[in-house]
């Protein structure tokens, strides 16, 4: 099971990229779907592989993302 | 059982959305300032002047009481309204043109008085809310709509460096150069950001974070483009670090 989780509140990705490239299990990337400015915004691709190290919401510019871990 | 480990600060209009272009730092710098007021419990305490230009646009996004200042104007009004109210925290939120062109002697001068108030400084050496032109922090040989030939040293002048030049004058507390692109920095730039909120808190006077930030629009990259620009070209004409911590 993931040991983490992401929640991305996708009218507020800009379609940067930044978490995709950050993200160190590359969990993150894009998929056809747009958001209703037309990004295509950031979608867990990977949601196994998260660890929920939270490096994808911290190079986030724009505070779409909410990060979840298995608490000890 | 998995607990939430990161998400918006306050601060933030429930819900909002900046305004800045996809990959455009202002809104890293905007988030992060948030996490530090939050984290210092000072959200509900805080007023930031705005300055003119994209930074600007976090009116419609911090849910923290403001002033607008005319360009470049905003440490004359930081300065009277924290005489006014020394218990507000108050930052002014600049870009470079409106903080090292227009702005300059009102700069200068807060910083010489050593007012008890925080500059958080976006330097992404442009003009980029009226479309490229050149900054005072534009680097040597950059192509702006004003300079479509380069910068050239002897006709427009070398980059003004704002941290190492607030570092001749007796009275700052904190004058530090952070940046938020990546990861490690950006944890950096939050503390930064903390300890000049923190010297204000203490009384100790005026304090200073530059962040040396990016304008993909105007500089004409991608956004990933931007910060490897940044890494390996903006960073070695404005080196990070603490210039002074009192
Ligand atoms: C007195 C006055 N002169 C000129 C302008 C036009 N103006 C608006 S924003 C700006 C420059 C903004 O550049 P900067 O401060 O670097 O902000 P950025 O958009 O790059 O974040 C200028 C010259 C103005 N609004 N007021
Ligand atoms: S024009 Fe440049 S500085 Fe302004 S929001 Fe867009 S990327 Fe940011
Ligand atoms: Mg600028």
């Amino acid at each position: 099971m993931a040991k983490g989780r992401v929640e991305i509140y996708t009218e507020a990705c800009k379609s940067c990229r930044y978490c995709i490239i950050t993200c160190p299990k590359k969990v993150l990337g894009t998929t056809e779907a747009v958001n209703s400015k037309g990004y295509q915004y950031a979608v867990p691709l990977h949601p196994e592989d998260c660890i929920g190290c939270a490096m994808c919401a911290q190079i986030c510019p724009d505070a779409a993302i909410t990060v979840y871990r298995e608490a000890k | 059982m998995m607990e939430k480990v990161y998400s918006r600060p306050s601060g933030i209009f429930e819900g909002a959305v900046t305004g800045f272009c996809p990959g455009c730092l202002h809104s890293s710098v905007s988030k992060i300032v948030c996490e530090a007021l939050d984290e210092l419990n000072m959200v509900d305490n805080a007023c930031y002047i705005q300055g003119v230009g994209c930074g600007g646009l976090v009116v419609t996004y911090f849910d923290i009481d403001t002033v607008s200042a005319p360009h470049g104007r905003a440490c004359a009004v930081a300065s009277s309204f924290k005489r006014c109210s020394p218990e507000t925290l108050v930052f002014t939120y600049q870009g470079d043109g409106d903080l090292a062109a227009i702005g300059l002697a009102e700069t200068m001068s807060a910083a010489n008085r050593g007012e008890n108030f925080t500059v958080i400084f976006v330097n992404n050496g442009i003009y980029g809310m009226t479309g490229g032109q050149l900054a005072p922090t534009t680097l040597l040989g950059t192509k702006t709509t004003t300079t479509p030939y380069g910068r050239d040293i002897r006709e427009h002048g070398a980059p003004l460096h704002m941290c190492e030049i607030l570092n001749q004058l007796e009275a700052p507390a904190y004058i530090a150069r952070v940046t938020c692109a990546d990861v490690p920095n950006v944890r950096k730039a939050k503390e930064a950001v903390k300890k000049a909120f923190r010297c204000q808190i203490e009384g100790k006077g005026f304090s200073f974070v530059e962040f040396v930030s990016n304008c993909p629009t105007n500089w004409g990259m991608s956004p990933a483009e931007s910060l490897d620009y940044i890494h390996n070209t903006v960073l070695k004409e404005f080196p990070l670090g603490e210039f002074r911590a009192k």
